[in-house]
């Protein structure tokens, strides 16, 4: 098969000989929706962002924004995307629209129609509510935090954010909300190009493997889209495993959390609202709605960056993985999976199924993440910290470590000076001067070792006065 | 004629309208260059060798192999240049280098049927470097004494005597990093043989006419043989007044030779790699004050890092001198400017062009005395204002300096800055590891273009027969609101209504020889030329409204599309009606307009003159909150009032307060911008050379609580309709943030300190300047158990 449909602003478009690395940016300028733009090419700027229609859970579909230039086209195989140019024209403006034309909200101009579009996911989001978020409509702000503008300063982009209603009954792409959304279809591509496949389920996507022990495993492609457009890697073989459900699962036993691989961050956070309080704190701190939306668990952990984020948060978790191959299914601790750079556990033929996370948690958590911008920026150091206090004294704790070595690591040395002693400045002191000496942290242009260093300390310290009652002795 | 500040009754300039092209942009309609190469067919794309080192000889260059691979049609070299291999005005520039200046020089560029063509056509391409010795840091090249260009000084007084006798002297050295321009548009230009056989270059450019003249040079044509349009770009900040040039030119080169459509864009890694930046500068100084802490002495060493070729580097420095003062009398100073040659991008113009550094140096200087002088800074500054009647270092009375004043006292008020400077040291008394600053710092900035020639502009302005009116002008839209204020300023001239005014795209045969549009000046000098064109026209109207209303010429008024005689607008007549008739009474309705900007001049060799019409004034009251654990802050509150004398369109003036309030910030605190400089095999490579790594201001950066207020009843004479350039004077509102870090740094540490602190002011930068100030506290590690 060398043909499908995409539904492009209501109207299906049939794409004949596409290839694996035609990302959907560049495709729907080539179709003259030129109103997307290419501002970085890797997701950092927002400018290519577009609205999918997505299963919302309940049978009807929620539209959420993601940036173009990091989807592969042939993962949209049956899907359906909406530009700033479907959704109204300069003589019938969006009211997303509307709000930022009068108030300024575009100077240049190039930026805008990404913006809109994220200003649209979260105009049409369904859960949005008067007075969340510090907002009269309920409108996050940090929605946009992966958008970027060069000239206005964000204020009156964040008063046309603020001034909009709820989309009124006669709205068409809110009623589109209410039907099915279009569910990924199953797809091989061949050509010289190399070959993408989306499996239908997961036994096919494990002998895919088996057959194809090198090919890239796509889930949410927000790294391999960097990989493709940055660095023009090329995959000879393409495996597209985030749609597959035997991936998306979600589930609390008495002992434990499973998380699906294939979920994606703003749906891990919707569906445990909370309920992991560490992840809670981290999610906001996890790149950008923009990412979070495609961005997976699995892909985070598969690529085994050193400073990815999930890693610290889930080691201090005490998480394992559950690993699938052809030959059946096996559990292996976080703290075992990574083997070097960017070496993983992972052998031939096998995928990160799930991630399990122990019950009962740890009562008290901190996330403390380093970078110089505070939201959508990649960590210079990032600690995850989960405690449990027997009395005054530290029954377990669990530190995970990310931007201090080749691989993300646990904090041994300082939880082994805590584990049994009086949760006491002095103790916490001890210990944060150990954790200063975790890991080998390098400089780079990120930071320097000597300030990743001080803040492994500072990180333990800031936990010790902010998260807990301070015992003086 | 009117004089040309004063405002007819009810003209459109001063209203609050939104930008021309909002509905357009909201949209997605709004086309930028590179959304034009999908309209042609049989479109070449255009992919750059770069080279992987900092200074090198290309030894050899073949490209037989890139040949070879499918899709690839030509390879681009110096050979085939028809004219001059150069792509910039200085003639430093080659187009197509034999020996490589900085890390990813362009050394040929391939042309391809499609983008991955012309990107594995460039893999393709065989060349051999012999590496030569580089000088990437500033200290690099001020230790091998490698300048470039006329080096400057800045005097008044007398040096000695100034230091003589005084109360308090100081001495330091800052050195302070430069600023990617990172418009989200990056370089872009598409170019084709016309039907007429003309080059016809559509370009990202401010400065169309210059992309011109350099295209036409390397092609060995004229000037009339080439038409450069610019229909908007998605950003410029200065970026675009000199670099578009040379890839003008690849685009119009291969566009000559292959007779296809060449359209060349680059990635967001070509574009920061191989473009220019704001200037890093070094400073070293000394300073004196008298006894009261007023200024006495200033003597300085300024070293700019320029990159590879001149540029604009001179004028550049030109305006560092002549911004040093920023907003302070000082009567002895001698500064010396000179421009470092490094292995780098060709540093160039960015939004304050070099303003922005001389003020830092000295908002530097101020932060880190006044707890010297036994100050707080705030009071340090205000007591060493301009007052009216003094001039600067170089010889320019300080026209308005009351305005300072004025300012500075209505933002205290409208602050509450000195309650909430109590509440803030009682905070800081109360919160060992969280601190707060508090800080206010002036704008004074000269707006003119330095070198003269370059304060003139052209308009043309047709009036058609239906009464309709299309404008055209010398300027480039990149964001500012240029076009609207135009538009606005068209039909106030001619007393129309707005929607009556279309507004044709900025190229090169309709108005020639134009000026870059920078150095703040766009509104101003294009303002005036098509104020100058509407009146020609609308005399000639008045001629045929007196007879025909039967009053003197001089008492026909025009307004809102309405032409009566004065005291009687019961007694008028449509304007479109008198339109209708004046072109069958054989009047000519349409004009080129034009404009000098009056009483310039400028000695740059002796550093002396009046090279400024006026001056833009500004002030900002910036809060932070700084994390004793990380140096990771917020920026809690922000109160801006500048002067834009009477505004033009107050929301787009707004909007390019705040918006330049950001991007100076950004650039004193996140911006970062980090060149690999060991001894390695990427030595000289710009390692943040993407939005991943070079980070912008994103809505987390935006203040909590931002207030922003235009100065009521400046009315700045002189100047189209009364007000004042608004582009580049709010970018240097952002020191006040990096004021406000130092104060909740120094907050840390005990009092009367010298509180120094680097730029960008990092969190990283932070912490250890917080750190320094804990350290010297001693009250570290003080267990309490």
């Amino acid at each position: 098969m060398d043909s499908f449909t995409v539904t492009v602003n209501g109207q299906p478009r049939e794409v004949q000989g596409a290839r694996p690395h035609t990302t959907l940016l560049n495709w729907l300028r080539d179709g003259g929706l030129t109103g997307c733009k290419e501002g970085c090419a890797e997701g950092e700027c927002g400018a290519c962002a577009v609205l999918v229609s997505r299963p919302d859970g309940r049978g009807g579909t929620r539209l959420e924004s993601v940036n173009a230039c990091l989807v592969m086209l042939p993962a949209m195989n049956g899907q359906e995307v909406i530009t700033a140019e479907g959704l109204g024209t300069p003589n019938h403006l969006h009211p997303v629209q509307h709000e930022m034309a009068v108030r300024g909200g575009s100077q240049c101009g190039y930026c805008t129609p990404g913006f809109v579009v994220s200003m649209a996911a979260e105009y049409y989001r369904p859960e949005r509510r008067e007075g969340e978020h510090h907002a009269p409509n309920g409108f996050d702000i940090h929605s946009l935090s992966g958008n970027l503008c060069r000239c206005t300063g964000y204020r009156p982009i964040q008063d046309a954010a603020h001034a909009l209603g709820t989309p009124p009954e006669s709205d068409t792409i809110a009623m589109l909300r209410t039907r099915p959304a279009p569910a990924p279809q199953a797809l091989h591509l061949s050509g010289p190009d190399g070959d993408f496949h989306r499996p239908a389920d997961l036994p096919e996507a494990l002998d895919l493997l088996a057959e194809h022990p090198d090919a890239t495993l796509l889930a949410g492609g927000t790294d391999w889209g960097v990989e493709v457009n940055i660095r023009h890697a090329r995959a000879g073989v393409t495996i597209a495993v985030d749609a597959l459900d035997e991936l998306r699962e979600l589930e609390w036993h008495d002992d434990h959390v499973r998380i699906g691989a294939g979920l994606n961050l703003s749906e891990i956070e919707r569906r445990l609202d909370g309920r992991i309080p560490l992840m809670a704190e981290w999610f906001p701190q996890f790149a950008s709605r923009l990412i979070r939306n495609s961005a997976t668990l699995g892909g985070n952990l598969g690529t085994a960056s050193p400073i990815g984020d999930s890693p610290p948060t889930l080691l201090a978790l005490d998480a394992s993985l559950i690993l699938a191959s052809r030959g059946g299914e096996r559990d292996v601790p976080l703290s075992e999976f990574f083997k070097g750079y960017r070496q993983t556990e992972l052998r031939d033929g096998e995928l990160i199924r799930a991630v399990r996370i122990p019950l009962p948690l740890a009562p008290v958590t901190g996330f403390y993440k380093y970078a110089k911008r505070r939201f959508d920026d990649i960590s210079s150091v990032a600690v995850g910290i989960a405690m449990e206090l027997d009395g005054n004294m530290v029954g377990r704790i669990r530190i995970g470590l990310g931007g201090v070595a080749a691989t993300p690591i646990r904090a041994l040395k300082a939880e082994a000076a805590l584990i049994g002693q009086p949760w006491t400045e002095r103790t916490v002191r001890e210990a944060a001067r150990l954790m200063g000496q975790e890991g080998t942290p390098l400089s780079d242009h990120r930071a320097s070792a000597e300030y990743r260093a001080a803040m492994l300390e500072q990180a333990l310290l800031k936990f010790f006065y902010e998260k807990t009652e301070v015992v003086g002795g | 004629m009117t004089s040309l500040h004063e405002r007819p009754h009810n003209g459109a300039v001063g209203d609050a309208v939104p930008h021309e092209s909002a509905s357009a942009h909201v949209t997605g309609h709004a086309l930028y260059t590179d959304d034009l190469g999908v309209r042609l067919s049989n479109l070449l794309h255009a992919w750059p060798v770069q080279a992987p080192h900092a200074h090198a000889r290309v030894t050899r260059l073949d490209y037989s192999q890139a040949l070879n691979v499918s899709g690839v049609v030509r390879v681009l070299t110096a050979a085939d240049v028809p004219g001059a291999n150069d792509a910039g005005v200085k003639g430093d520039e080659p187009l197509f280098p034999t020996e490589v200046m900085y890390h990813g020089h362009p050394v040929c560029w391939v042309l391809g049927d499609s983008i991955d063509a012309a990107r594995l056509g460039a893999q393709a391409v065989e060349v051999e470097y012999e590496p030569l010795p580089s000088l990437v840091s500033i200290h690099d090249a001020i230790a091998a004494e490698s300048f470039q260009g006329a080096q400057s000084t800045l005097r008044r007084g007398d040096i000695v005597l100034g230091f003589e006798g005084a109360a308090h002297t100081f001495e330091g050295e800052f050195e302070f990093g430069g600023q990617e321009h990172f418009y989200l548009e990056t370089n872009a230009a598409l170019a084709y043989v016309d039907e007429g056989g003309q080059v016809f270059i559509q370009s990202s450019t401010q400065h169309p006419s210059e992309t011109q003249e350099i295209a036409a040079h390397v092609l060995g044509l004229e000037a009339a043989q080439v038409t450069v349009q610019c229909l908007r770009m998605g950003g410029g900040f200065g970026g675009k007044e000199m670099q578009p040039h040379g890839y003008a030119a690849i685009a119009a080169l291969g566009s000559v030779l292959t007779g296809r459509p060449v359209r060349l864009r680059l990635n967001r890694t070509q574009d920061i790699t191989m473009t220019g930046k704001r200037h890093p500068f070094h400073a070293k100084w000394k300073v004196a004050f008298d006894a009261d802490g007023r200024l006495h002495a200033l003597q300085a060493t300024l070293t700019s890092d320029g990159g590879w070729s001149l540029d604009l580097s001179e004028p550049v420095m030109a305006r560092a001198l002549c911004h040093i003062d920023n907003a302070y009398h000082i009567p002895h100073v001698e500064v010396h400017g000179r421009i470092a040659k490094t292995n780098k991008t060709s540093q160039t113009a960015f939004r304050g062009f070099g303003g922005p550094q001389g003020m830092l140096i000295i908002e530097d200087i101020l932060g880190r005395c006044a707890p010297l002088l036994g100050l707080e800074a705030h009071a340090l500054r205000r007591l060493n204002f301009y007052q009216p009647g003094e001039a600067t270092p170089y010889g320019q009375p300080v026209r308005h300096a009351e305005r300072l004043e004025d300012l500075w006292a209505q933002l205290m008020v409208s602050s509450a800055f000195e309650a909430r400077y109590a509440e803030i040291n009682a905070f800081n008394g109360a919160h060992p590891h969280t601190k707060r600053g508090l800080a206010i710092t002036p704008v004074k900035f000269g707006i003119s273009f330095n070198f003269t020639a370059y304060n003139q502009a052209g308009a043309l302005v047709h009036v058609y027969k239906d009464g309709s009116v299309l404008i055209n002008h010398g300027g480039t839209e990149m964001g500012q609101g240029l076009h609207t204020k135009m538009i606005q300023v068209a039909a106030t001239a001619l007393g129309v209504p707005v929607g009556w005014v279309r507004l044709a795209p900025t190229r090169t045969d309709k108005v020639p020889n134009t000026s870059a549009t920078a150095a703040s000046s766009g509104a101003d000098l294009n303002g005036g030329a098509i104020k100058n064109a509407c009146e020609q026209i609308k005399e000639r109207l008045s001629a045929v409204a007196a007879g025909a209303l039967g009053v003197h010429p001089n008492d026909v008024r025009f307004e809102q599309g309405l032409v009566y005689p004065l005291g009687h607008p019961d007694k008028g007549m449509d304007f479109k009606r008198l339109v209708h008739d004046a072109y069958h009474l054989r009047t000519q309705l349409w004009a080129a307009g034009y404009y000098r900007t009056p009483g310039l001049h400028w000695d740059r060799v002796a550093m002396q003159g009046e090279p400024f019409k006026y001056f833009a004034y500004g002030a900002a009251v910036a809060e932070v909150e700084v994390d004793g654990f990380s140096g990771l802050y917020r920026t809690r509150r922000v109160d801006i009032l500048q002067d834009v004398g009477d505004s033009l369109s107050p929301l787009v003036d707004l909007g390019q307060v705040e918006g330049g309030f950001v991007q100076g910030a950004g650039w004193l605190t996140l911006e970062e911008l980090r060149w690999d400089e060991s001894d390695g095999p990427n030595r000289g490579r710009l390692s943040t050379q993407a939005a991943s790594t070079y980070k912008l201001p994103s809505f987390s950066e935006m203040p909590e609580v931002f207030n922003v207020a235009l100065m009521e009843r400046a009315t700045e004479t002189g100047v189209v309709y009364g007000s004042k350039a608004v582009g580049e004077p709010p970018l240097m509102l952002g020191i006040s943030v990096r004021e406000a870090l130092r104060q909740a740094a120094a907050a840390f540490g005990p009092a009367g300190r010298a509180q120094e602190l680097a730029s960008p002011a990092t969190p990283e930068a932070v912490f250890w300047a917080l750190d320094g100030a804990r350290q010297s506290a001693g009250e570290l590690v003080a267990a309490d158990d």
